[in-house]
């Protein structure tokens, strides 16, 4: 059973004064998050991340679509005991304590008294805040309240976590902390949804990302094919300090680096082209290694054709 | 399913944490603390009084007294209920309580309940005040002092539609508008006796548009009794059970209209 099914979701919201003028948020969305993974949300500010978010956990109505959570209608008060949710740039009743807010909390989802104390001060520890506990959240800085967000997120333990934007705010320090809880979550067998315009942040941690763009999906996929795909290029380093004349007519794209080294890069299917040149000409090989680009790479290349059809249907 | 069996709670308690966390607020926004200042005040007010003479000394101080709970209460009710949703949807305070199993309407009628008890609360501590305050001047209580007690029960049944009005105001629009709604209900709701008078006197269009108006707006008029308490006349048995129901349903059907609207509410 998938744990994120979403059905053509789609948001138009009415803006201005006579709420007559209409603002396509998101378009007809299906996708499908199965049960422990970890899955990334990609994609710029304004691209619909947040909308996406705010229809799944019931804050904003759709135009039309469906979702269900854990095989269940998302809108069931029992599915969202079984989910967490940390909003982008969290905000919490200032004139409660952290401590305080969490037991709140607690008790609104539904976690059984006995149980509710030992579990505040757990999730306290667990995200750095147990020193300050007592201290009002008026109080907290963002990147404080960013870790409060993250502990009401996981307080009543819920097997489906949804994080929006979940490294903003932190320093390096937090980021890293954030990125190890949500592998904690994985290693539990937790499904972990987060949405991030951070791209770095989903290439270490994803079992899969999704990539939205003006509110349409662009491609969904896992990292390394998603990245892989994109070039088919290798990368060939041997030692010299020159480039031979029957390796650059393969149309290799050679430089010299580091005084003794030359690194080349060639199509794929040239790969082998390529090493018998460069054993007729005595170098030494050093390494091949296929050419993946990094996410930002296809990131920008699938945004860029998304600019050049729109352009185009003009 | 999980670690420590998470159940969704009765609604009944789920409503009742909502409720209690709408104290909370109240008192840590030192809302409550304005009872002291109306202590202080209630009893100056009592020794200057107690200059003039003895019977009328003691009429001042229960009209002065019972309008001034009214007055703090309805200021305290109007200045809260009009955030009450509002501000949770501005600060987004809602998005954490709402993503939880908690339902719409029980969010409404927790901060309901919550701001209703505030004012109770209030009520009881300003209603001390009052009996200190005749004490002072008169030295002992007499028999027709106990109907007090029915002119702070209308108080409190009249801040139960106010309540209830703040926050349907507060479910559509925003705090500022919402006390000025709010507040012109209160008003016009004085005079609702006069303006059903009014109507009656009316023909043809403008009688039906005049007393639609005049039977819409809450009938505060009803409530107020302190004058005639005040001079110890006593109050009808019929009017406490009518004005009863007529605040329960007045404040019911203003609850009724806020559910309704969010429910149907992207928060922004
Ligand atoms: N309440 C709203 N009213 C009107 N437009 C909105 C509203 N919320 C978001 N939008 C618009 O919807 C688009 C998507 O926004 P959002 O989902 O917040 O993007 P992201 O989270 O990916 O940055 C943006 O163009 C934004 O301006
Ligand atoms: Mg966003």
């Amino acid at each position: 059973m998938p744990a994120i099914e979403i059905l053509g979701l789609e948001k138009t919201y009415s803006v201005g004064f006579w709420r007559k003028r209409r603002k396509r948020a998101l378009y007809p969305l299906q996708l499908t998050v199965e049960d422990g993974e970890v899955f990334g949300f990609l994609g710029p500010n304004g691209a619909g991340k947040t909308t996406t978010l705010k229809l799944l956990m019931g804050l904003v109505f759709p135009t039309s679509g469906t979702a269900r959570i854990l095989g269940q209608e998302w809108t069931d008060p029992a599915v969202k005991a079984q989910i967490g949710f940390l909003p982008e740039q969290p905000y919490f009743y200032d004139y409660l304590t952290a401590h305080e807010l969490l037991n709140y909390y607690g008790q609104l989802s539904g976690v059984p008294a006995r149980q509710r104390s030992k579990r505040v001060e757990e999730v306290l520890h667990q995200v750095g805040l147990h020193d300050v506990k007592g201290l009002q959240l008026r109080k907290f800085s963002k990147g404080m309240l960013q870790r409060v967000g993250i502990a009401q997120a996981i307080l009543h333990d819920p097997q489906v976590v949804f994080l929006d934007e979940p490294m903003s705010g932190l320093d390096p320090m937090g980021r890293r902390e954030v990125r190890d809880l949500m592998e904690q979550l994985k290693h539990e067998g937790k499904t972990v949804f987060f949405s991030t315009h951070i791209l770095s942040d989903a290439e270490t941690l994803c079992d899969r990302v999704a990539i939205i763009h003006k509110g349409e999906l662009r491609g969904v996929g896992v990292v390394e094919d998603l990245t892989s795909t994109v070039q088919g290029k290798v990368e060939v380093i041997w030692q010299g300090t020159e480039i031979p004349a029957s390796v650059r007519a393969l149309g290799a794209d050679c430089h010299i680096s580091g005084g003794d080294r030359v690194r080349a890069i060639v199509a794929e299917n040239q790969q082998d082209a390529m090493i018998d040149a460069l054993r007729r000409e005595h170098q030494r090989l050093i390494s091949i290694t296929p050419v993946r680009t990094s996410l930002e790479a296809y990131f920008v290349e699938k945004l860029r054709h998304a600019e050049s059809t729109a352009a185009s249907t003009v | 399913m999980t670690n420590f069996g998470v159940k969704t709670l009765p609604m009944k308690s789920r409503i009742s944490h909502i409720a209690s966390n709408t104290f909370r607020e109240a008192v840590r926004d030192r809302v409550l603390y304005n009872l002291i200042a109306f202590a202080l005040l209630l009893s100056g007010a009592a020794i200057l009084v107690g200059q003039i003479s003895i019977e009328i000394e003691k009429l001042v101080v229960i009209n002065l007294g019972l309008t001034a709970v009214s007055l703090f209460g309805v200021v305290i009710a109007i200045f809260i209920g009009i955030g009450l949703v509002s501000k949770e949807i501005e600060k987004r305070t809602l998005y954490t309580v709402l993503s939880r199993p908690v339902r719409r309407w029980e969010f409404i009628i927790g901060k309901f309940s919550g701001l209703a008890g505030t004012l109770v609360v209030n009520t009881f501590f300003m209603a001390i005040g009052v009996f200190l305050a005749l004490l002072y001047v008169s030295h002992k209580f007499v028999k027709a002092d106990s109907l007090i007690f029915v002119a702070l029960y209308f108080i409190i049944l009249e801040f139960l539609i106010i309540c209830a009005l703040a926050l349907l105001f507060s479910s559509f629009s925003s705090p500022l508008l919402s006390a000025v709604f709010t507040f012109s209900l209160f008003v016009v709701g004085n005079f609702a006796q006069d303006l059903r008078n009014f109507a009656a006197m009316e023909h043809g269009i403008t009688r039906w548009l005049a007393t639609g108006a005049a039977y819409l707006v809450p009938n505060f008029s009803a409530f107020n009794v302190i004058t005639s308490i005040a001079h110890e006349q006593p109050v009808a048995g019929q009017l406490i059970v009518t004005n009863t129901f007529y605040a329960l349903f007045y404040a019911l059907m203003a609850l009724s209209g806020a559910v309704l609207i969010f429910e149907h509410r992207d928060l922004k």
